[in-house]
């Protein structure tokens, strides 16, 4: 293994891994990740911790993962380019594995135009490419990015992300390829609902030979209403919601709309899990994490594996 | 060229404040053709400035006048005379003819007139895009000719990002994705393995982070 995370260790043992995400508070309230955590506790091997997501300004994603670390359950750390030049990500890093993070997403970051300080000054120094590079090499040659050697190295399981639902089709797969020789582990996509589409996205990245060197976790997440399962067809840009799936939302009687979200994700996951080259799912249920708990379930996801961690890995 | 939109008339009425000889300095180049400060623009605020003057009771006389190349110093040395008659200068150039005039004509003060934007290009009749953003470093040979730098909104060099959908840029669904450009391009070239290979971290040392630029042509300096 090359870092020993027990996100590493579940999916190269080959099961069918789960991650999940959860969203720091607008505040330094220290209570709602609590609550987080025991709802997300046993659901999944990892847990992302989103960077300022969407750019709104949230409690940075060390922190939270550090909190994590501390009450056993393993992160994902995000890492957006958007609010941090070469010198900020990587002295981030430090810390962050300082503290015990050994799972980190890499990317490029929503603007900030979507967030909440429009106003700002963004970075972008790096790309996702290029920050997955970075982290690589300070795990495998020990340098920082001007190649001048580390005092203790940093040593991540490194992740990306894929979106085979933006434009152009054709490239997506390609991009992916660039993603793992620039170093990535494993990815984790967009939210998935248009599952033909997805399958056609997989079966390019097969047969570029990709789902050997990295391992795909497939995005899903459940839809709580009509009107959410409208605005992420027809305003977010970047997401495939088929006119079905807000059909059968809105076809759902008021009262059961949450139980239809619910069982449209645990179909996704169903149906991802038997497309070639898919190691594991991803649920996105931010803002509704008690969800989580209910769609692993049913998927048949529950109980999660614990896999043989190294010696001296990370806690 | 440089693209420039003139500032809302109250504004430089406010940048005026209390002078009395004020002249209005257009530039024959860049501002010309955006049609923000040629002579055209120069006469029409000189006009409306008098006209408010007028209307407010204030004593104020305007002149207007043209510089061919407000950003060389050769060039703005013909206003000699109306720049020392004047009490404040509104230059219509961009903000390089502003700090020219400035730098040429020291006791007086010359202001904006207008907002110097980006360097672009019209892409129908009154309407400019940005093209270029001078990091020093040009790459529009690994791109197709079309720049990640200045035309994508998170200066990507390993685009596109996820948000890229029907040709459009996820941050301004009025410009097209650079990214998704620069693909087709290379696609109709056959030239996709440009960026199948990831370009490396750009050196933004040419660019403005290396502090102001300065370029020295040592075989033509006097
Ligand atoms: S690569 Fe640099 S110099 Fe070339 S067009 Fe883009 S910003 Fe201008
Ligand atoms: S949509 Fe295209 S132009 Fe806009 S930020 Fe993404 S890659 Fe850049």
């Amino acid at each position: 293994m090359k870092v020993g995370s027990r996100l590493e260790a579940v999916l190269s043992s080959g099961h069918f891994a789960v991650t999940a995400e959860l969203g720091p508070p607008k505040g330094a309230d220290l209570e709602v990740i609590g609550r987080k955590i025991e709802l997300l506790r046993n659901c999944a091997d990892a847990v992302n911790i989103t960077d300022n997501q969407t750019a709104v300004v949230r409690m940075c994603s060390a922190a939270v993962a550090h909190i994590l670390v501390e009450n056993g359950v393993e992160p994902v750390m995000q890492m957006t380019c958007r609010d941090r030049n070469r010198l900020a990500i990587q002295a981030d890093l430090l810390g962050a594995y300082a503290l015990g993070v050994r799972n980190l997403l890499c990317l490029t970051g929503d603007h900030q135009s979507f967030g909440n300080h429009p106003q700002s000054k963004n970075v972008y120094d790096l790309d996702s490419i290029q920050l997955i590079q970075v982290v690589r090499r300070m795990r495998e040659e020990g340098v920082f990015m001007n190649g001048e050697p580390m005092e203790g190295g940093a040593r991540f399981f490194i992740g990306a992300a894929a979106n085979p639902f933006a434009d152009p089709f054709e490239f997506r797969p390609l991009r992916l390829a660039k993603k793992v020789s620039a170093g990535a582990d494993f990815i984790q996509t967009q939210l998935v609902y248009n599952v033909p589409k997805f399958r056609e996205y997989m079966h390019r990245v097969c047969d570029l030979g990709l789902h050997e060197k990295v391992y795909i976790l497939a995005g899903v997440g459940p839809i709580k209403s009509v009107g959410a399962a409208r605005y992420m067809a027809t305003s977010v840009p970047g997401m495939d919601v088929p006119e079905e799936i807000v059909e059968r939302m809105r076809k759902a009687p008021k009262e059961k709309r949450t139980d239809e979200g619910i069982n449209i994700c645990v179909e996704v996951i169903q149906q991802v899990r038997e497309i070639p080259g898919v190691a594991g799912v991803h649920i996105m249920a931010i803002e509704w994490e008690e969800a989580v708990a209910e769609i692993c379930e049913r998927a048949g996801l529950l109980p999660r594996p614990s896999p043989q961690l190294p010696e001296g890995a990370a806690k | 060229m440089i693209r420039a939109q003139q500032k809302p008339l109250v504004e430089i009425e406010s940048l005026i404040g209390q002078a009395k000889n004020v002249l209005v300095l257009g530039c024959g180049t860049c501002t010309a053709v955006c049609l923000a400060g040629g002579e055209k623009e120069a006469r029409t605020l000189a006009a409306a400035l008098r006209v408010s003057a007028q209307i407010k009771g204030v004593q104020r006389e305007v002149r207007h006048s043209l510089v061919q190349r407000q950003c060389e110093p050769e060039f703005v040395r013909e206003v000699e005379e109306e720049a020392l008659w004047a009490d404040v200068i509104v230059s219509l150039a961009c903000g390089i003819g502003c700090q020219v005039m400035n730098e040429r004509y020291p006791e007086r003060l010359t202001v904006p007139g207008v907002n110097t934007c980006f360097l672009g290009a019209p892409i129908e009749h009154g309407v400019f895009d940005e093209r270029c953003q001078a990091c020093g470093d040009c790459i529009l040979h690994l791109t197709g000719g079309i720049c990640p730098i200045a035309r994508c909104a998170k200066s990507m060099l390993n685009g596109p990002c996820g948000g890229s959908q029907h040709g459009k840029c996820e941050v301004n669904p009025s410009n097209p994705c650079a990214w998704q450009l620069i693909y087709e391009r290379l696609l109709s070239l056959n030239k996709l393995e440009l960026i199948s290979a990831i370009l490396p971290a750009k050196d933004w040392r040419s660019a403005r982070d290396g502090g102001q630029r300065r370029i020295v042509r040592e075989d033509v300096r006097l």
